[in-house]
């Protein structure tokens, strides 16, 4: 088996405040492979877009790495100089992010954005590069695509102007496209025809994706596996259907259990209680027992780690051996 | 397009009458226009003529079409002060106005605009604080304190510049200029500043406070995400981005630069015709005092409806009235 | 965030409060900037100098009775000439530069202050009228306030005291002249505050919970003022920390120019103006000290303005 694209070890992000340091990722480790789609899913506040920003280096201050390691084909990436960095990212890493009204600059065609990105990566420049942007457009499923190329974003409806944003992403062949909420802002009809694009270029070009949503239909559809996140860890990481089929760690059953389904004959759907803690509180030992249904003795002291359990990993005592005594990190 | 066009047009025009009748009003009532002309010894019926003859009696609604008549072709009676018709008095006064106004606004744009984006790209840097401080105190002194202390500086203590008046004027045509005389581009310094040094201090916080909101949103992070140089990202994205809405704001500062220009005029005893309507104000003269305020508000209308139509011929999203597909 | 965990649970709840705030993020932000708190410093000396005029100064320039002419032109008391009883000199008429600039300050502040006051309310007032009822009331107002906009604010202040003055030159007493600038500045500024509030007003009426008043039957009035007006507040603060040093600083250039306060009832402006007749003879302390303190008043506002505006920005934390 070749070497994953991108390989995340016991990353964490925080940010130092005025009396402590607050961590919104903590220690999370995962590989995404050639041509394979890694849907990460949570919340709102789990520290997905985190992640998802810390791997292609924009993290915002006063946010930043506190640990851990990110390798691109097995290079490091999370130390190297901003110059160094800017040249990975757009070639090596594409991103997509959740509105592509806002993603795109008003005063410009969306052309001359292209053309810049292309121009900026690879040796094609002036009608070549307009050529590229061409066949990219099509690409990507925007009609009348020679046409087009000169129009501004505005003039795009929701679907085309993601496509776009896409397109831009892809501009200069990446290995791997971080899509952060690629279809939330979109009609559900639409949805759908971005996802299958995303597939398709995942199939196409070999490109790895990370696919950053809360929407666990969109997971079902577009992902090979996914990696369930809480309060900033991953609690269970595995195959789509072994995750989705049967969930292992209770907020992954309780995610699954609030999705509406056909043919489930439910008055009510199921909600689990509370909320995702606030960054300042997040409880000790595993951060889910205060809302976990089959919480036992050692939840509220001890933090499990991901461990294997069948095909998947989960991070939860019920499938983990709790440890004789407390070695394990409160 | 044209539709937005027309309905900018329609509002100024419709500026310019509510101004019109408050200049009408003003010069109607406030003022007696007959006292102001006659002296104490003549007698009352001679006033009553006097107020026919001038249409005084006529219904209000012909007064102010003959006073707007008038108005466009630029006869505005005469001053009580002077005794001259007022289009002379302020048509002498015009280009040194104009020019103080031009110079002025020019320094402002050509320092404050470079000023601000530096600040927003530097924001920690210490030429970045010192700019900031500048722009604080620029728009905390008010602009006659700026040209006291100014004249103080450099007309009393160092002797280097004149502290007031225009220097030597050459005529071109009906316009005097002060830019071909070594004396006139002396002159223009201190005032120069004095006027420029507000609005170059709003123009730079306003510039530096666009660009970070710029520099903040998605298509800049989106920008950066492609890899695109730092180069490309500020001054092909962020500047554009940030000097349209400034554009605007810039425009309508030029027109408050001539208003300030009284102030100017004030302390430098520049020749101009902010200086006249103060004197206007202070004596009030009401002749004078309409005839500037439409004078002036002609100049904003206008420079307004420009800045409007130029905002339309940048954005796209106004421009373009296409349906997205 | 945890705060308050110095105090402990035997504390009044008054202090306890006062405790968190002193903790906050926002007390944080003002003790950071050596700046700011200067700023705060120089603007309280002023305007508790304002404040406590007519109990500190060393003499009430206002009272005919205690100037005299043999006293004029007397230099600052560092200098060769001066005199310890006028500290910062006298003015061409006698007057104690440093009881002028205490009295004036309280003028400039009062007129400044109550002005501002004057445009808000105005402006709030509208504003509300205009969001919530809507219609051709609203586009009344606002097409007034585009034709007052067109114009920058000393015109319009310039004009109604133009005006003013030719109405009642004859009926000017002291007094009214200062009613007559607090209503022209006041009138130059509401049109801020009106647009902020109507665009606000807008929003706020169309949300649930004023529906729901409007169903209940409760009267438009006590909508506006009960509900709708407590979600205005915070913008229409960051607008008055703006006006409030442009106020001052037009009623001083009114001054200056000689529409403003007389000599005998002189604000920062009208000293300045009468110092800068005196300027090239030498006597430089008639105009300079007034203007430095303007100055500082202005620049200190301003200061506090920004601070307060950066604080208040949830997008900058």
């Amino acid at each position: 088996m070749s070497a994953p694209v991108l390989s995340v070890r016991r990353l964490r992000v925080e940010f130092p405040r005025r009396h402590e340091t607050l961590v919104a990722v903590n220690d999370i480790s995962f590989d995404i492979a050639r041509g394979e789609v890694l849907g990460v899913v949570g919340e709102s506040g789990a520290g997905k877009s985190l992640t998802g920003n810390a791997v292609i280096g924009l993290l915002e201050p006063p946010g930043r790495i506190g640990g851990g390691e990110v390798l691109l084909t097995g290079e490091r990436i999370d130390r190297l100089s901003p110059e160094a960095m800017r040249h990975i990212r757009g070639k090596r890493i594409g991103m997509v992010f959740q509105d592509p009204l806002t993603s795109l600059n008003p005063l410009y065609r969306i052309g001359r954005q292209l053309v810049e990105t292309i121009e900026a990566h690879t040796e094609y420049k002036g009608a070549a590069a307009r050529r590229r942007a061409i066949g990219l457009l099509a690409e990507v499923g925007l009609p009348a695509a020679e046409a087009r190329i000169d129009n501004y974003p505005h003039q795009f409806s929701g679907g085309m102007r993601q496509r776009v944003v896409i397109a831009l992403a892809l501009a200069a062949d990446p290995e791997l496209v971080i899509a952060d909420e690629p279809t939330t802002a979109l009609d559900v009809s639409v949805q759908a025809q971005i996802i299958a694009l995303l597939k398709r270029i995942c199939r196409e070009r070999g490109t790895a994706i990370m696919l950053i949503t809360h929407d666990m239909g969109v997971i079902a559809e577009a992902a090979d596996r996914v990696a369930v996140m809480y309060a900033g860890r991953i609690v269970e990481i595995g195959a789509v259907r072994d995750v989705i089929g049967r969930p292992l760690h209770p907020y992954s059953a309780g995610l699954m259990g609030s999705i509406p389904k056909l043919d489930s004959d439910l008055d009510r759907l199921v909600q689990i209680s509370g909320s995702m803690p606030r960054l300042t509180s997040i409880p000790s030992g595993c951060a889910f027992h205060p809302r976990c249904p089959r919480i036992f003795e050692p939840c509220a002291k001890l933090r499990p780690d991901l461990a294997p359990s069948g095909q998947s990993h989960v991070a939860c005592w019920l499938y983990n051996k709790v440890p004789t005594n407390a070695e394990a990190a409160p | 397009m044209l539709a937005f066009i027309i309905r900018r047009m329609v509002q100024a025009l419709l500026v310019m009458i509510v101004v019109a009748l408050i200049a009408f009003t003003l010069f109607r009532f406030v003022g007696d226009p007959v006292n102001q002309m006659v002296g104490i010894e003549t007698s009352a019926q001679e006033r009553e003529l006097l107020r026919q003859q001038l249409g005084l009696n006529d219904p209000v609604i012909a007064q102010f079409v003959r006073f707007i008549w008038n108005a466009v072709h630029f006869d505005f009676g005469a001053s009580y002060q002077f005794k001259q018709p007022v289009i002379d008095l302020i048509a002498d006064r015009f280009p040194a106005t104009m020019e103080l106004s031009v110079v002025s606004a020019l320094l402002s744009l050509i320092f404050g605009i470079p000023m601000g984006v530096y600040a927003a790209l530097h924001r920690t840097s210490w030429l970045s604080r010192f700019f900031l401080t500048i722009s604080l105190v620029g728009i905390s002194l008010p602009t006659f304190l700026t040209g006291i202390l100014l004249i103080f500086l450099f007309a009393v203590s160092l002797n280097w510049l004149p502290s007031f008046g225009r220097g030597d004027v050459v005529a071109l045509g009906f316009w005097s200029t002060g830019l071909l005389t070594k004396s006139g581009l002396k002159a223009l310094v201190l005032p120069g500043i004095t006027l420029g040094l507000f609005q170059l201090a709003l123009i730079m916080r306003l510039v530096r406070s666009e660009m970070i909101e710029v520099l903040r949103t998605d298509y800049i992070k989106f920008a950066r995400a492609r890899g695109l140089p730092d180069r490309i990202v500020y001054f092909g994205h962020a500047l554009k981005n940030t000097l349209v809405p400034v554009m605007t704001i810039a425009g309508l500062q030029l027109g408050s630069i001539i208003a300030f220009a009284i102030i100017t005029e004030t302390v430098f005893q520049w020749p101009g015709m902010g200086l006249l309507f103060l004197k206007a104000v202070q004596n009030a003269d009401i002749p004078i005092m309409s005839a500037y305020l439409l004078l002036v508000a002609f100049i904003f209308v206008t420079i307004n409806l420009v800045v409007d139509l130029l905002y339309a011929a940048v954005d796209p999203r106004i421009r373009i009235d296409l349906r997205p597909v | 965030m945890s705060a308050g965990q110095g105090a402990s649970p035997s504390l009044t709840p008054r202090l306890r409060w006062l405790s968190r705030l002193l903790d906050s993020d926002i007390a944080y932000s003002f003790w950071q900037s050596k700046l700011t708190v200067l700023a705060a410093v120089v603007a309280l000396v002023i305007a508790l100098g304002a404040l406590l005029a007519p109990w500190i100064a060393p003499q009430n320039p206002f009272d005919l009775k205690t100037i005299s002419l043999l006293n004029s032109h007397v230099p600052p008391a560092w200098q060769k000439g001066g005199d310890l009883q006028f500290l910062l000199g006298t003015d061409d008429q006698g007057r104690d530069v440093l009881s002028t600039i205490l009295y004036g300050s309280r003028l400039s502040l009062a007129i400044g202050i109550m002005s501002v006051a004057f445009a808000a309310v105005l402006g709030i007032a509208l504003g509300l009228i205009a969001g919530y009822v809507g219609g051709s009331v609203d586009a009344l107002i606002m097409r007034a306030a585009d034709v007052q906009l067109t114009f920058p604010a000393i015109l319009i202040a310039l004009l109604i005291d133009g005006t003013a003055h030719a109405l009642f030159g004859q009926y000017r007493d002291e007094s009214a002249t200062i009613w007559v600038l607090v209503l022209s500045i006041g009138l130059s500024f509401w049109v801020q505050y009106a647009r902020t509030v109507r665009g606000l007003t807008f929003v706020e009426r169309n949300k649930d919970y004023v529906l729901a008043a409007r169903l209940i039957g409760i009267r438009p009035g006590l909508i506006l003022v009960r509900h709708i007006l407590p979600n205005v507040i915070g913008p229409v603060l960051v607008i008055v920390t703006i006006n409030l040093a442009l106020a001052i600083i037009l009623e001083a250039t009114l001054s200056f120019l000689g529409v403003g306060l007389s000599p005998t009832q002189p604000s920062l402006g009208t000293m300045i103006r009468i110092g800068n007749n005196f300027l090239f003879a030498g006597e430089w302390w008639i105009a300079i000290f007034p203007g430095v303190t303007l100055a500082a008043l202005a620049l200190s506002v301003n200061l506090l303005g920004d601070w307060l505006r950066d604080a208040l920005n949830p997008k900058l934390r």
